[in-house]
Order: C-alpha cells, then sequence, then structure tokens
C-alpha cells in the first residue's frame, strides 16, 4: 500500500495508458454494453469503495461527528465565505446530491435527509483526464490521489469534476485551521485538494476517519472482493450513485431506502 | 529593426507611456494578488474560472486576425492583402501574448507552471494548449520578423519562411479547437458539452480577430503616414460579416437543441444569462446587450451597400468586437458553471483587482502591439511604401 515517490511516478504514467485503453474498449465492446457502463468496470484486484447506509445517519450529531473526524485530522481549514469554502466531506440535501434522479412526489421527510457528500473516486476520474501536470491521478487501487507539490493551481480538474468535490486554497488555509494536527501536513494557498480515502490511515491498517466515527452507517473495503462487507450490502440492498449517466463510475454508493430513513 | 520601437512622434511616445502606466498598476495589484491568493477575485468553488479565464478564451480569437490574412494573400495570392497581413500577425503575436499572461495569473501556484512541460501529459487538453499557443506565438514573431526584415532589405523572405507560413495555417486552426476542447470535453458541464464548440470558437474568431484588425488598421491609417488602402479593407469586412453570420447561427443551433430537447441541464445556463434563475440575474443585462450588438452588426455587415461605407465598417467591427467580447470573454466561461452542479447559483463578478490585473494585460497587449506596429510603419516610411496601391 505505501507509495513512494517512484512508485507515483510510475504510476501517473500508467494512468494515461490506461485512459487510451478505456477509449479503445468503447469501440471494441458493444455499443449499448459499452454506453449503459457495464463494460467499463475496473478489473483490478482492489478497488476501495465506500457504501453510505443513509437510514443508519439519525442525528445531526452523527453528520457532525463524521465530518469533524475527517476534517479535524487533516487540517481542513473552517472558512466562514462559502465561496472560498474548503472541505472533504459535506452534507447536502437529495435534490442538490442527485439532481438528476428527483421527482415531485418524494416523500417530505426523505427531501429533508442531509447526504454525506466526498469525492467519489470514479473509476474514470474526469479530474485525472485533465490535470495539465498528473498532480492529480489515480492508484492501482482506485484512490483518486493528489500531489500538493507538484499541483500548479489551474483548477481544471475543478471545472472537470462533475460533483463539486475539489477545493481550492483561495486564500491560505493555515489561519482558519482550528486545532493543528501535525501529524498532517497543511496545504499551502493556490492548490486543489480534497478527500483520499484517508490513504494515510489506510496505511497503518486503519479505516478512513469518517467511516471510522459512523457507528456502521459508512462501510468502507475492496469493491472488487465479491466476499467484501461493501458487496454484500451492494448485492442486498438498493443503492445510488451520483449522476451515473456522466460514466465516470463512482465508487460511492448510497443506499436508500430499506429503513426509515424519516430520523 | 527594433530600434525603429525608439524612435516615434509625440503620440507614440504618450501611447507607449499610458499603456505602460496601466500595466504598471496591473503588475503591482497582480503582486498583491500572489501574496494574498486569488481569494482577491471573483471566483469561488463554483465559478472557479473568471474574468482571466474568459478573457484568455476571447483573445485566442485575437488572433484568428493573422490567419484570415495568410490564407488569401499566401494561398490564393490575393495580393491586396500584402501591406496588412503583417498588421494580422503581429495583432497575433499580441493577441498571444495575453492569452499566455492571463493564463499565467490564474494560477494558483505560478511558480510551478514549468510543471506543464516538466511533466508532459498528453491525455490533458491543458498541455495542448499551452503547447499550440506557445508554437503559434514563436511561428508569428518568425514570420512577421522575417518578412518584415525582407521587405526592409527589398529583398524576398529567406526560402525556409515559406514552410512556416503554411504551417502556421492548420496551427491557428489547432489554437481555436484546442481552447474550445479545454471545455467540450467535460462531463456535467452541459453548456460547454457541445460538439460544434470547436466551431463556434472559429467562427468566433474569425470574425472578432479581423474585426479588430479592422479597427486597428484605421487608427494606424489616421495617426501615422501608414495606409492599408481601401479594397483590402473592404475585403477583411466581407470575411468579418461571412464569419458572424455563421458565428450567430452557429449559437441559435445551441439554442434550439437545448430548448427543443427540452432537457433541463442544456437549458438552465441560457436561462441563467438570458433571464436570470431564481433572481439571479448579473450578467442578463450584459448578455443582451451582445444579442442587440450582434444583430445591429449583422444589420450593418450583410447589405453590402451599408459595408461599403467605410464608417459604417467600422462601427459594425465595433459593435461585433464587443458583443463577442461578451458573448466569449463573460458569458460563455461564467454561464458555463451556473447552475453549479448541485443545481444551485453562486453568481460571480469581477473584483477591482481581478479587473486592474485585466487591464494591466490588455495594457501589455497593447502595447506589444503599439511596438510592432510602430516598427511596421517606420520601416515603411522609410522605404516610401507606407501608401497601399489599392
Amino acid at each position: 500500500m505505501k507509495i513512494d515517490r517512484r512508485k507515483f511516478l510510475k504510476l501517473t504514467g500508467a494512468t494515461g495508458i490506461g485512459l487510451g485503453l478505456s477509449a479503445t474498449d468503447i469501440f471494441t465492446k458493444g455499443t449499448v454494453e459499452a454506453s449503459s457502463g457495464h463494460s467499463r468496470v475496473s478489473t483490478a484486484a482492489t478497488r476501495l469503495a465506500m457504501v453510505i447506509n443513509i437510514g443508519k445517519l439519525k442525528t445531526d450529531d452523527d453528520y457532525q461527528r463524521i465530518i469533524d473526524a475527517c476534517h479535524s485530522i487533516h487540517n481542513v481549514p473552517t472558512i466562514d465565505n462559502p465561496k472560498h469554502e474548503v472541505k472533504w466531506i459535506w452534507t447536502d440535501t437529495y435534490k442538490h446530491s442527485f439532481p438528476e434522479q428527483i421527482n415531485e412526489y418524494h416523500p417530505e421527510a426523505f427531501m429533508k435527509k442531509r447526504f454525506p457528500l466526498l469525492c467519489n473516486h470514479c473509476d474514470h476520474p474526469p479530474c485525472v483526464r485533465v490535470c495539465p501536470t498528473k498532480a492529480t491521478f489515480k492508484r492501482p487501487d482506485g484512490i483518486i490521489q493528489q500531489d500538493m507539490h507538484r499541483c500548479i493551481g489551474c483548477r481544471f480538474c475543478m471545472a472537470a469534476c462533475p460533483y463539486g468535490s475539489r477545493s481550492f486554497n483561495w486564500i491560505d488555509p493555515r489561519p482558519h485551521i482550528k486545532e493543528k494536527n501535525t501529524e498532517y501536513p497543511p496545504r499551502t494557498m493556490g492548490v486543489v485538494e480534497k478527500c483520499t480515502f484517508c490513504n494515510e490511515r489506510l496505511e497503518r491498517g486503519e479505516e478512513p476517519a469518517c467511516v471510522e466515527s459512523s457507528n456502521g452507517a459508512l462501510v468502507f473495503g475492496n469493491l472488487n472482493d465479491p466476499e467484501s462487507e461493501v458487496r454484500k450490502i451492494l448485492n442486498t440492498h438498493f443503492t445510488l450513485r451520483r449522476k451515473p449517466s456522466l460514466g465516470t463510475m463512482p465508487s460511492v454508493f448510497y443506499v436508500i431506502g430499506g429503513e426509515d430513513y424519516a430520523g | 529593426m527594433l530600434d525603429k520601437a525608439l524612435t516615434g512622434s509625440k503620440k507614440y511616445w504618450t501611447l507607449v507611456i499610458i499603456l505602460l502606466g496601466i500595466s504598471g498598476v496591473g503588475v503591482f495589484t497582480y503582486l498583491h494578488q500572489l501574496k494574498t491568493g486569488l481569494g482577491i477575485t471573483g471566483m469561488s468553488r463554483d465559478v472557479s474560472w473568471g474574468f482571466y479565464i474568459s478573457q484568455f478564451t476571447f483573445l485566442v480569437g485575437g488572433a484568428a486576425s493573422a490567419v484570415m490574412l495568410v490564407i488569401p494573400y499566401y494561398l490564393h495570392h490575393y495580393k491586396k492583402f500584402s501591406k496588412i497581413v503583417i498588421l494580422g500577425e503581429f495583432l497575433a503575436v499580441a493577441s498571444v501574448t495575453m492569452c499566455m499572461l492571463f493564463i499565467f495569473v490564474d494560477m494558483g501556484q505560478p511558480m510551478r507552471i514549468a510543471n506543464v512541460f516538466l511533466y508532459p501529459t498528453p491525455n490533458s487538453i491543458l498541455f495542448w494548449d499551452a503547447t499550440v499557443l506557445s508554437g503559434y506565438l514563436v511561428l508569428n514573431i518568425v514570420i512577421g520578423w522575417a518578412t518584415l526584415h525582407a521587405e526592409k532589405k527589398g529583398t524576398s523572405p529567406a526560402s525556409w519562411v515559406k514552410p512556416l507560413i503554411y504551417l502556421s495555417i492548420p496551427w491557428a486552426i489547432s489554437i481555436h479547437t484546442v481552447t474550445a476542447f479545454l471545455y467540450a470535453g467535460l462531463p456535467g458541464r452541459h453548456f460547454w458539452l457541445t460538439a460544434i464548440m470547436a466551431a463556434r470558437f472559429l467562427a468566433s474568431a474569425f470574425s472578432g480577430g479581423p474585426a479588430l484588425l479592422i479597427i486597428l488598421a484605421l487608427i494606424v491609417r489616421k495617426y501615422t503616414k501608414f495606409d492599408p488602402g481601401k479594397e483590402p479593407i473592404q475585403a477583411v469586412g466581407k470575411i468579418v460579416a461571412y464569419a458572424m453570420s455563421v458565428n450567430v447561427f452557429f449559437i441559435l443551433l445551441e439554442v434550439f437543441t437545448a430548448f427543443y430537447s427540452n432537457i433541463p441541464g442544456h437549458m438552465h445556463s441560457f436561462e441563467y444569462l438570458f433571464v436570470g434563475i431564481e433572481g439571479h440575474s448579473k450578467l442578463v443585462p450584459l448578455m443582451w446587450t451582445s444579442v442587440i450588438l450582434a444583430a445591429v452588426s449583422l444589420f450593418l455587415l450583410i447589405p453590402p451597400g451599408f459595408r461599403k461605407n467605410e464608417s459604417i465598417l467600422v462601427f459594425a467591427c465595433i459593435t461585433v468586437f464587443i458583443s463577442l467580447w461578451i458573448d466569449k470573454g463573460f458569458g460563455l466561461v461564467i454561464g458555463g458553471f451556473i447552475p453549479n452542479h448541485f443545481g444551485t447559483v453562486t453568481e460571480y463578478w469581477p473584483t477591482i483587482p481581478e479587473t486592474l490585473i485585466t487591464l494591466g494585460i490588455w495594457s501589455i497587449g497593447f502595447l506589444v502591439l503599439t511596438i510592432l506596429y510602430q516598427v511596421t510603419v517606420s520601416v515603411r516610411e522609410e522605404l516610401g511604401t507606407a501608401k497601399s496601391e489599392y
């Protein structure tokens, strides 16, 4: 799991090749199959994914605990101006999170429900495709990683990400960090950042901080292992992903229904 | 030849000093931005590109002035363009210079900009854009300088210049296409996700670039002994008329697809730009100004009777330029970000520092242009060939 600089560079090269391959895939596979996205799933041994069980998140505190767990350990600044906000995980309504999948007759309580939002660690990430310096890249385990020392701050990735998951440091973030965690590097002004699925914790054999603090509402694991917990949930529950029509193949799934969501 | 830039009339020096002054204000404000971050601009996490990138997008069009003269002159031997083709090439130099400066000031970490070439990434359109823009800049400097130098010596340009001129033609197409691809390949940005984006960029460039050239050529005629001639201006006017018609046609195609298909994502940006969404309507007056100016320009450009009157032609070119500046230098980029990916609206308006930096770059561009035109005009005044025979 440990990735050093040499591997970073190799990896980023491999991402470029991977992109070329996926383009030819579209032509070799059946058209209908390709357009529906089923043929585009990763065949890597590991593809890290998250399942968010909305029904298990009940109180405001359930959400805040998850956000705080993430933002405190990653030195994510608290900036009041929404235009300059930096966020790795946050919440929004169903309407805003799944704008293409709404109808006027959803239960009112459901429409008020908050959904945790974060980087989807897409299997076909547009942000990686557009980055001019390979500062953002896809690891073999599916994590979309960001090299803060290579990023030139062009914000092409922000234009490309259809989920609004990327934050730019419009101002110096350091004065806005509530309690500094000296174990994790703060970012400098002028670079883009986002959720990393806690790669630093995974290396230590720990789960992502949000998952750990969620009391089982968030589940993390290997999507390409049929025996993994995430797969077991996906096999038995109805799940949604954000904006499936764009073909980005998100690795974050939302369990909708099956439990009382009115909490 | 560059020494010619150091000798000029009082008017020339006044202009140079004014432009230097505005550039200085821009540079000074940029240093402030460098220190405090892009937070001093009107950009936000929702509208993450603003004035800088939209000015760059618009100015790529200014570079098209060259190719629209190079094709008739070098491929069709339309001799009447002999005097103004260099004005187009030097306008391209100034435009591309501004483009690169606008990209530069938009970077969050400008000192790392060399990373684009240190870690070349062919799957990124921005890598290709940086490549084609710098290539086009070099091509036009070399071609313009070499041909002017030959003219000064009374010889024909060196044999290696011709292949470069031919290369510059597809290269010019590439800068508009690649810049359009920055936008046209992004999933979820419906306003930009359109196959005719590159075609629209070409049409707007081929009208806006030559329109600016006509305005500049007539300014040069008014203040110097250099006269580009009547017929060449008319010929460029015809190019503007055709290209602007195609440009407006392409925009109407977009409107049809968005509204006849009735797909919300395709309609939203148009709605924001032209009527506003939920009371957010900052750009509405600007966009209608653009529409009205476009209509006026077509009304004045299409009937040959109007166009043949040089004063009307210049007025039409000004309307084309402003209309396209609003449409491409503002609406196209900002509109693509609104509404955001959550279906909500965060508006954008440039701040004062952002505007000063923008004006500074325009000023640097015009300074480059003024110097290059001064050299050109001086060379021809010395040769006694400042007046076109057409």
